[in-house]
């Protein structure tokens, strides 16, 4: 295998975009990316899409992106894994070009979540859940963290409250970026006067569904560096699976997908998690913050509010999460949201992160997750 | 890479018999809910512990707001939801807390 690296990134606004499609998102990303490299041509498209199908009534994005980019005849064809889509996606381009089979691939994440709207994309949404035994019942994927979240906040005595931390910095980080859905910042008491999505995840705890697209482009290490000033080396690539249905799991507050991956990213990437400048989490929702800062080995078991609460999070900290506002005030356009985290983590370790710049930023964690911690990739990125 | 020893997985089956009690794990109220749930919601949605071991996920039905975890509960077959335009009636388990007894 040899190393991989980042020498080109691209990205759309996130937020809701009535007036455009999903091929005309994704090929605006895909445009960016190409303009940021001294390269024409790539040799493979790798989609990351959770619902193109249900939502967006398009499958085969791989074909279609290929020729609406003008990418003609290319390998191209989509990778899902519900929100990880994004990661896998990532994990297949680093894949393909570690393995030597491909010399450049173009890496995109994209969604088109606003072609649904109320109930029917709360229905499409839940396809990737476990049909038969959770689906059918009615539950939807905030009410599965808001299961978690009772739990959680039961076995360690934890007030609602001490999870709007989470919130609070995704949206101080992300009201300095200008891609990010939600520029506002919100004041503490917030949690309190939200209204409930699913008792206790409130409207200001789960991050929004949105629109966008992202796009890297990955080659051997050996070649980037002839290419661009600042390649951005992959070196821990990691994925790793949990059960679908939540119920199925024998430690429901463990998220072992999350553990598994981040110990092998970590291990391949010779690391440990003092080495991290910064982890951008799957902050779909706090809980899943919190229990990923856990199983992620950044806090003890029941202590993950805790980094939130005790202000470690924010871009000065010993541990910034969710530097460009994360799911939470970015938005979370699903199957791309993995690739906005890789081209968010380019921009810290290239020094370009402006307003929301890591100081001294030289190894990002970024982490994409699928559904409640059902699949979870994760990679190392450094300067 | 390390590699991860294979749990078994039982093939053979066997028809058994639950009792159909358990007690709630957590539960919580779903305000937003999908399409074919529109006209139950708000409805409640619990994990539920069987009494024999296995969790599994379901609707908590005929209560009266007052939950909690730790309680008791027993299955009860309902009406799910409706499929496509001629309504097609899905019928499944819900639970009920358990009443006392007179």
């Amino acid at each position: 295998m040899r190393d991989v690296a980042i020498i080109g990134i691209g990205q759309t606004p996130v937020g809701e975009h009535w007036d455009t499609s999903l091929r005309a998102l994704a090929a605006d990303a895909i445009r960016a990316a190409l303009d940021d490299v001294p390269v024409r041509s790539v040799d493979a498209l790798y989609v990351g899409n959770a619902y193109g199908a249900p939502i967006s009534s398009q499958s085969q994005l791989g074909a279609l992106l290929a020729d609406f980019a003008g990418l003609d005849g290319i390998e191209a064809f989509t990778v899902e894994a519900a929100e990880a889509s994004g990661g896998a996606a990532l994990r297949t381009g680093y894949l393909a070009v570690a393995s030597g089979a491909v010399e450049t691939a173009l890496v995109l994440g994209v969604e088109k979540s606003s072609d649904m709207v109320g109930t029917a994309r709360t229905g499409a949404r839940g396809v990737s859940l476990d049909a038969d035994y959770e689906a059918v019942h009615g539950v939807t994927l905030p009410a599965l963290a808001a299961l978690l979240m009772r739990r959680y906040m039961e076995d360690y005595g934890v007030e609602l409250s001490a999870f709007e931390n989470f919130s609070i910095n995704a949206h101080a980080n992300g009201s300095k970026n200008a891609n990010a859905m939600f520029r506002n910042q919100l004041k503490p008491g917030g949690f309190a006067r939200a209204p409930m999505i699913a008792d206790p995840v409130t409207l200001f705890d789960g991050a929004p569904d949105a629109d966008g697209a992202a796009a890297v482009i990955l080659t051997s290490a050996e070649r980037a560096v002839d290419l661009v000033a600042q390649p951005i080396y992959i070196s821990g690539s990691a994925a790793a699976t949990d059960t679908l249905a939540l119920h199925e799991r024998s430690d429901l507050l463990w998220l072992n997908a999350v553990h598994l991956s981040t110990q092998r990213a970590f291990q391949q990437a010779g690391i440990s998690q003092s080495d991290v400048s910064l982890f951008e989490l799957h902050d779909a929702f706090t809980i899943l913050s919190a229990l990923s800062l856990e199983a992620a080995g950044f806090a003890a078991r029941g202590e993950g509010w805790r980094t939130a609460s005790d202000s470690q999070i924010g871009l000065t900290g010993s541990l910034p999460i969710s530097t460009f506002g994360g799911l939470k005030s970015r938005g979370n356009p699903v199957g791309a949201t993995g690739v906005y985290q890789a081209v968010e983590a380019a921009l810290q370790l290239r020094g370009a992160a402006g307003a929301n710049q890591v100081e001294n930023a030289r190894v990002a964690l970024i982490q994409s997750v699928g559904g409640i911690g059902s699949t979870a990739i994760t990679h190392v990125l450094r300067a | 890479m390390s590699s991860l020893p294979r749990r078994d997985v039982e093939v053979q089956t066997e028809q058994f018999a639950f009792s159909g009690r358990g007690e709630i794990v957590s539960y919580t109220t779903v305000q937003e809910a999908p399409e074919g749930f529109e006209e139950q919601a708000p409805y409640v949605v619990a994990l539920v512990r069987l009494d024999e071991g296995p969790m599994i996920t379901a609707q908590i039905t005929d209560h009266d707001g007052e939950l909690a975890t730790g309680d008791q509960v027993e299955m009860v077959t309902r009406k799910l939801t409706t499929e496509g335009k001629r309504g097609m009636i899905v019928y499944g388990y819900k639970f009920r807390k358990v009443l006392p007894r007179s």
